[in-house]
Parts: C-alpha cells; sequence; structure tokens
C-alpha cells in the first residue's frame, strides 16, 4: 500500500482532514483524563474499610445526659443482646463510612506541636468490640482486659492502642511501631499492636494515603463511649437484626432519641457513602460514550462525503486494475493517517488536560499507560466508522469510469 | 431575500435528512450535557439574598495560639471570648452572633416521642439581617437576649409537625430541660445555599428551632460542639472556656465608609489579643468578606459540579468540531449548485449568508432538541441522591441561554464551510457540469 497518494489526497482537504484530526485529538485528551478520573473514584470505592462489614450494623441513640450514660448503656447493650440473630452488641464511637467523632493531630513529642505525625482518627471499642469488627491483627497483641481505660472528655488519658499498618509506616517508617509512644496534647498513648487494614470514618475527606490513618483505642463503656453500638449478626441477617433493634429502642430506652440517618448497615453506610462517586462514574462514562459515538458519526460523515466525491475516481482506478480490497484498504489507510495525527496531538493535549485538573482536583500525574490505551481505544473507533463508507466504496463498479457524473 | 434563504435552507435539510439528523443529534447532544451542567453552576453559584448580600459581612480572625503546622488561613469560626467581644461592641449596623447545636425538643404533657432537632442559637439582628419570612409573631428582641428570655422562633416544618401549621405563638416547647414560649414561626425558609452557617453542608436545610444566643448557652450547656480545638478542652462540656472555635458572627455593613471602618476595628482588635499575648497572629490574619466573596472562598460549587461543566464543555467543542466537519461535506458537495448560483450573479456575500442562514437552521433545530435534552438531564440530577437535588430545574435566563448557545454554535461551526462555499470558483464547477 502507496501512502503517497493518500497524503497527495488529503492535501488536497487540508480543512476537513484538520477537523477530524482535532476532534480525534480532543477526544484522546478528554478520554485519557475520563479514564483516569473514574479509575481514581473506582479505587476509592474500593477503599478496604479492614472490617467484616457484611455482618455488621452500627445503631446510635442520643438525646440523654452524661449522667445517664451508664445507665443507657447497661439497658441498650442487655436490650440489643436479647435480640434474636444477635451475634454480639458492643460499644463504638465511629464506624467507617459513618459520622466522624474523635480526630486529632498527634505529635511524637508530649503535648508538643513540632514533631507532628497527622492527623488521625481515634475509634474507641469496648469489651468486644474489636473482634466484633473482625479487624486482623498482623503484629503484637490483641487488647487484654485492663486495657480498657475509662476516657472522661476525648480519649483515655493513658491508651494502649493498635494502629493501622498504614499509620505505622507513615509514623516509624522502617521500625516496629510495637512499643512506641505518641501524644495529643497531654493524652498518652502506646502501641501494643498492629492491624492489617482500618479505614478512617470519612476517608475520602483525606489523600488516599491518609484513609487509614486509625487508632483502636480500648476503652470503658462510658463517658465519650456511649450512645453508638455495633452489632455483629449473620450476613443474612443483619438487615433484620437492625430492623429489630431500631423498633425495640423505644421499649430499651424510651427516654432518648434514635438517630435514624446514623443507623445502617455497615453496607448501607458505604453505599450511601460513595453515592456522589458512582453518579461521577455513572456520569463520565456517559460522556466518554457519548463523545466517542459523535467523533465516529464525524468519520462516517465526512469519509461518506469524500466516497461520494470520488466515485469516478475510484471507478478509475478498479477499472485500471486495482481490487475491492485495494479500495477498502485505500479509505481504512487513509483513516488510520488522520487518526494518528489526531492521536499525537491528543496525548500532549491529554497531559495538558490532565496539568489543569491538578491544579484544581488534587489529582495525581496522568500515568503513561493510559496514552496506548486511548491511542488503541480510537484507532479502533476510527477503523469501526471508516468501515461502512469505505465498504460503499469499494463497492463502486469500474464502470463508473466511462459515464461522467 | 432572507426568507428565500430560509426556504433553501429547509430544501436542503430535507434532501440529506440523514445527514441533517446527524447535525441536529450532534449539537442537541452537545447542548444538553452543557446546559445541564452550566445551569446546575449557575443555581449553585447563585446569591441567596439578592440585593442585600453587598452589605452583609462575614468576619474572620484567627485566635489559635500557638499556631499549629500548615494553618495559614484563618478558621470560619471563632472562641467564645472574641466573638462575644466583637459581637457586644456593636461597631456594625447589625451584628448576628451564631452557633449552631443539636437539642432535644418535645411538646410536654403530648406523650409525643421527643426529637433531636438542629438548634440555631443567635441574636436579635439575625432575623432583620437576612430578610428571615415569617408566618406566626416576629423574632425576639435585643432585650430578650440582655435578658436571656426563654423564647424561641420555629420552622415552618416544624410547627407543620407539632402543631398541624396552627398559629403557635405563645405554646410552649421543651428545649431540653427547659421551657421555651415561641414567639414566631417562620414561613418556609431555605436559603440556598446555606450561607449563614460556614459549618453546614452547602444546601442542607435550615435548622428548626431558633433561641436567644445567651439562652442557649445555659439551655443546651454541654451540647456545643467545637469545629476544631488547638488545646484539648479541659472540660468538653464547656466551651465558652475551651480553647476551641465553635461561634461566628455576622454583620451588615451599610456603606464603604462603615466596611473601612469596620475592617480597622477588627485589626485593631486582633493586634490587641496578640499584644495582650492571647493570640499568636494579629490583623495579618484578619478577613472581612462580603457574602459572595465569601461562599466563593468557601467553594460553594461542589468540585464535581464543576468538573462535570468542564467535561460538558469540552464535549460541546468535540461536537462543534463535528459540526463544522459535517457542513464543510454539506456546502462544498452543493459545488455545483453554488457554481451555477453565482454564474447567475448571486455574489460571495450572499452565497454566505445562504450558508450561514441554512446553519443557523441546523443551530435552531439543535437547541430545540437540546433544550428537550437539557430538561431530561435536569430531570435526571433531580433525581440523584445529590443535597441540591431540589434545586436543578431551568430558569428563563437558562432557557434562552440554551438557544443562544446552540444558535452561536452552529453560526460558528457555519462560518468556515460558508467561507469556503462562497469561494466556489463558477467556471471551474459549470465546467464539471
Amino acid at each position: 500500500m502507496q501512502i503517497q497518494p493518500i497524503v497527495a489526497a488529503l492535501r488536497r482537504h487540508r480543512l476537513a482532514t484538520l477537523l477530524i484530526a482535532m476532534e480525534i485529538a480532543l477526544a484522546c485528551a478528554v478520554l485519557c483524563n475520563a479514564f483516569f478520573l473514574v479509575a481514581q473514584r473506582m479505587e476509592m470505592i474500593h477503599t478496604n474499610s479492614g472490617i467484616d462489614e457484611r455482618s455488621l450494623a452500627v445503631l446510635s441513640v442520643n438525646g440523654f445526659e452524661p449522667s445517664q450514660a451508664a445507665d443507657v448503656n447497661a439497658r441498650m447493650l442487655a436490650g440489643l443482646q436479647a435480640i434474636p440473630g444477635v451475634q454480639s452488641a458492643t460499644l463504638i464511637n465511629q464506624v467507617p463510612f459513618g459520622p466522624q467523632r474523635a480526630a486529632a493531630g498527634v505529635t511524637h513529642d508530649p503535648g508538643g506541636y513540632k514533631k507532628l505525625i497527622g492527623v488521625v482518627d481515634f475509634v474507641l471499642g469496648g469489651p468486644g468490640t474489636f473482634k466484633a469488627l473482625g479487624l486482623k491483627l498482623v503484629e503484637g497483641r490483641l487488647p487484654q482486659a485492663d486495657d480498657y481505660q475509662p476516657a472522661v472528655s476525648f480519649v483515655p488519658n493513658d491508651a494502649q492502642v493498635l494502629v493501622t499498618r498504614a499509620l505505622a509506616e507513615h509514623a516509624w517508617p522502617g521500625e516496629s511501631p510495637l512499643g512506641k509512644d505518641f501524644w495529643c496534647d497531654k493524652f498518652h498513648f502506646r502501641v501494643i499492636g498492629v492491624v492489617d487494614h482500618f479505614a478512617r470514618a470519612q476517608p475520602h475527606q483525606y489523600d488516599m494515603a491518609q484513609a487509614e490513618w486509625t487508632v483502636f483505642t480500648p476503652t470503658a463503656p462510658g463517658g465519650s463511649l456511649s450512645g453508638t453500638y455495633l452489632l455483629r449478626a449473620r450476613p443474612q441477617d443483619v438487615q433484620r437484626v437492625l430492623r429489630d433493634a431500631k423498633a425495640a429502642v423505644a421499649k430499651i430506652a424510651p427516654d432518648v432519641v434514635l438517630d435514624q440517618e446514623d443507623s445502617k448497615t455497615l453496607g448501607d453506610l458505604r453505599t450511601d457513602y460513595f453515592e456522589t462517586d458512582r453518579i461521577m462514574i455513572g456520569l463520565l462514562l456517559g460522556v466518554v460514550v457519548l463523545m466517542l459515538g459523535v467523533t465516529a458519526l464525524g468519520i462516517v460523515g465526512l469519509t461518506s462525503f469524500w466516497v461520494g466525491q470520488r466515485r469516478r475516481t475510484i471507478g478509475v482506478r478498479r477499472a485500471l486494475g486495482a481490487t475491492r480490497g485495494d479500495i477498502l484498504r485505500y479509505f481504512q489507510t487513509e483513516n488510520l493517517l488522520i487518526v494518528t495525527i489526531g492521536i499525537t496531538l491528543g496525548m500532549l493535549l491529554a497531559y495538558l488536560l490532565n496539568a489543569v485538573l491538578m491544579k484544581f482536583y488534587e489529582l495525581p500525574h496522568l500515568p503513561l499507560y493510559y496514552l496506548p490505551i486511548g491511542a488503541l481505544a480510537l484507532w479502533g473507533l476510527g477503523q469501526l466508522a471508516v468501515l461502512g463508507p469505505a465498504l460503499r466504496a469499494s463497492h463502486v463498479p469500474p464502470v463508473v469510469a466511462t459515464r461522467s457524473v | 431575500m432572507f426568507t428565500y434563504y430560509l426556504d433553501l435552507a429547509l430544501r436542503s435539510l430535507k434532501r440529506n435528512k440523514v445527514l441533517t439528523a446527524l447535525m441536529v443529534l450532534a449539537i442537541a447532544v452537545g447542548i444538553g450535557a452543557s446546559m445541564t451542567t452550566l445551569t446546575i453552576v449557575h443555581l449553585l453559584s447563585g446569591d441567596p439574598l439578592p440585593g442585600r448580600s453587598s452589605v452583609l459581612f462575614f468576619p474572620q480572625l484567627d485566635p489559635e495560639s500557638p499556631v499549629s503546622q500548615g494553618h495559614t488561613q484563618p478558621y470560619p469560626m471563632m472562641d467564645y471570648r472574641s466573638a462575644v467581644d466583637l459581637w457586644s461592641a456593636h461597631r456594625a449596623d447589625r451584628q448576628a452572633i451564631i452557633t449552631s447545636s443539636s437539642a432535644k425538643v418535645r411538646l410536654p404533657d403530648s406523650g409525643q416521642p421527643p426529637l433531636m432537632l438542629g438548634l440555631l442559637s443567635t441574636s436579635a439582628d439575625f432575623f432583620p439581617m437576612f430578610d428571615v419570612p415569617f408566618q406566626y409573631g416576629s423574632g425576639w428582641s435585643a432585650d430578650d437576649d440582655a435578658h436571656r428570655a426563654r423564647v424561641a422562633v420555629i420552622s415552618a416544618g416544624l410547627n407543620q409537625k407539632l402543631f398541624g401549621g396552627a398559629d403557635s405563638v405563645g405554646r410552649i416547647l421543651r428545649v431540653r430541660d427547659t421551657d421555651v414560649r415561641i414567639v414566631g414561626v417562620l414561613k418556609p425558609w431555605r436559603p440556598t445555599p446555606l450561607f449563614y452557617d460556614p459549618w453546614s453542608q452547602n444546601f442542607s436545610k435550615t435548622e428548626d428551632v431558633f433561641a436567644p444566643f445567651t439562652s442557649s448557652l445555659e439551655i443546651n450547656q454541654g451540647n456545643f460542639q467545637p469545629y476544631t480545638c488547638w488545646h484539648v478542652p479541659k472540660d468538653p462540656r464547656d466551651m465558652v472556656h475551651a480553647d476551641c472555635v465553635w461561634v461566628w458572627l455576622w454583620v451588615e455593613l451599610g456603606s464603604p465608609a462603615k466596611v473601612r471602618d469596620y475592617a480597622r476595628f477588627l485589626d485593631h482588635y486582633a493586634d490587641t489579643q496578640k499584644a495582650a499575648g492571647r493570640f499568636a497572629v494579629g490583623s495579618e490574619r484578619v478577613r472581612l468578606r462580603d457574602l459572595m466573596t465569601w461562599l466563593t472562598a468557601r467553594g460553594q460549587v461542589p468540585d464535581d459540579v464543576r468538573l462535570q461543566a468542564w467535561l460538558a464543555l469540552a464535549f460541546l467543542v468535540i461536537c462543534l468540531f463535528n459540526a463544522v466537519g459535517l457542513l464543510l461535506a454539506k456546502f462544498l458537495r452543493r459545488s455545483g449548485e453554488i457554481g451555477v448560483r453565482r454564474a447567475l450573479g448571486a455574489s460571495r456575500g450572499a452565497i454566505f449568508a445562504q450558508c450561514l442562514v441554512e446553519a443557523g437552521v441546523i443551530g435552531l433545530l439543535g437547541g430545540f432538541f437540546g433544550w428537550v435534552l437539557t430538561l431530561l438531564g435536569l430531570w435526571l440530577v433531580r433525581h440523584q441522591p445529590v443535597d441540591y437535588a431540589h434545586l436543578a430545574r431551568l430558569d428563563t435566563t437558562m432557557f434562552l441561554a440554551t438557544f443562544a448557545l446552540a444558535v452561536c454554535t452552529s453560526l460558528l461551526a457555519g462560518f468556515i464551510p460558508a467561507l469556503r462555499a462562497s469561494r466556489v470558483v463558477p467556471g471551474w464547477q459549470l465546467k464539471a457540469l
């Protein structure tokens, strides 16, 4: 196949060629970045909470005074445990994808502001909560009975805690975190164990790298650990158990107010939390499909026009011995050339667009492998779009050459 | 001449229905996508108090000491002392001190289960300052603020829920353990965005109970949550004495001179506090922004929505390129016809005008279908679980903008092809016939 005649023909249609190439370029830029955004959102949606979500639900009540906390806790725990199907009912202050209740900046030095580790989430859990969550311990030991200290104001004054691997690697890179100390103002924490994964309440609000900066703090019931309960049941029972539990609150503690909005199964909490991301993914994919569709239509339209314009020329070529395959390949090669010009421009544009997005949306760099993927997609699209008109061209009979138009 | 061109355009469009449909469809889809997202951006960046927003200001200062790492902007709230100092100085035309908490509310002796509701603690100026509409009664007085009166204003929604919408002024409501007398009931009021609360989601609803700031401190003591703290409070239930920010202020300043004076007053206050050792930074971190500037600084339009708008515009540009290519093909295919017209005396301008009329007709058609698609898009947005869903409606401005955008797009798309068509050399074309 000779390229030269194709190039010569394209030169005579510089404007139209340029238009299609520009369209492809823009499509390429948008396509690469849209796919990248989709991939980012997908990664977010699949945030590993580290807990046994399918078997868990959370129930929250409020509207009671601190003096009533111990009594409310006792009544609620007993009442919830009595519900058929409940494997365990334990105290917790916050769960992944629920409201954030305790977060603070922690430091390597007591009361200091100089050696900041970062802002971490404190998950306060009563006896049994660690096991109920289904967290995976990778180093150190589980909390023992005397590790559960009362938290009068915020967290226990002197706590033995478990941190996530992500937090440990950030705070003490290359060292064993076991036995290490850290502080929040005057509150002291010592690391007794490391868990594999444990997401903070609102992982979205932080960098991806900080999504698991969570500290599990064994805490005795009462004080700031009251009103929110973690229910564990078999996955198939969770919905029903939560429904029964909500209904039972009125009987167990008629003077408190059930927090409908925050009492959900962990599965529902996750679904709700990532709702907007799912919408965004749908939208991005929708736009990509429409955009590719419009681009394909453009190619079909323009090639059809060219085929119509060149009927005589095609007839002459056929009469001079060109096969149908030759004509077909001519248009396919022509399309390949135009799309390639577009893609070359498009890759530059894609990086430019990525730079703009990075500036406004805290996005990382577009990984290089998106470019060949985008290029392949557009080459494929171009070939698919050109096939119809090219086939029609190849069916132009040689006899056309002998007729005047 | 125009009607003749219109007739020619319609004939030409009818002749090649598939190509016409493709062009109209491309423009319609582009317009539909961009207008849906632009309408959302337009609605979300709207002025919640047209006419009054320019005299309302949001003072900010930075009470934190010592200043923590990476903290370069003042918080959107203040500590109790700073807020009360500024409020009680009465240096503005009007000033409202505000904080928000949740409180247990019930009707005494009604047997209805208690509710946890948002309690907005503020001062008398809040209602006239923000043009809050009343159904029954009115707000409380400055005197009520001073005497920590047990009074409250309730939302239309709560009045409906508790009293079936009847005039409930004078009725008693139990907030936590205190009985308060209802002095006013609001008309349905949903400022969008919820501009006065720097803490809230932008498009959430207002609180249901409004009570004097001074009385609320006693009624709901212990239930105020800090926005953030720079020292862990000794007693987390005592925000008044804690090193935390949780209260904020809105002021009304009627003239530029008053704005300057108030800014000077704020600077002076911050510098005095710094000199006294209470603040780590002084006037360099004082801000006094008007309502719209503050909303912009706060990021009124969600990032996702902005991203969608850019995406849709990129899409429209692709549709534009597409339309240019197709129009070019269409016009040049008629080179023969154009050649005859030119030979019969039509000027280049006439050919150009004829082609543009045709492009304009395509634009109008595209605009019409684009409008239908926009309505469909907004309908889809209304059924999404996003907090601004209720806003998604097409107003007149955006309706007209749809057609303006469509016609502009197609005229822009038609410009180069029409220029090319008008350059057709008649002789060359006639020879080919």
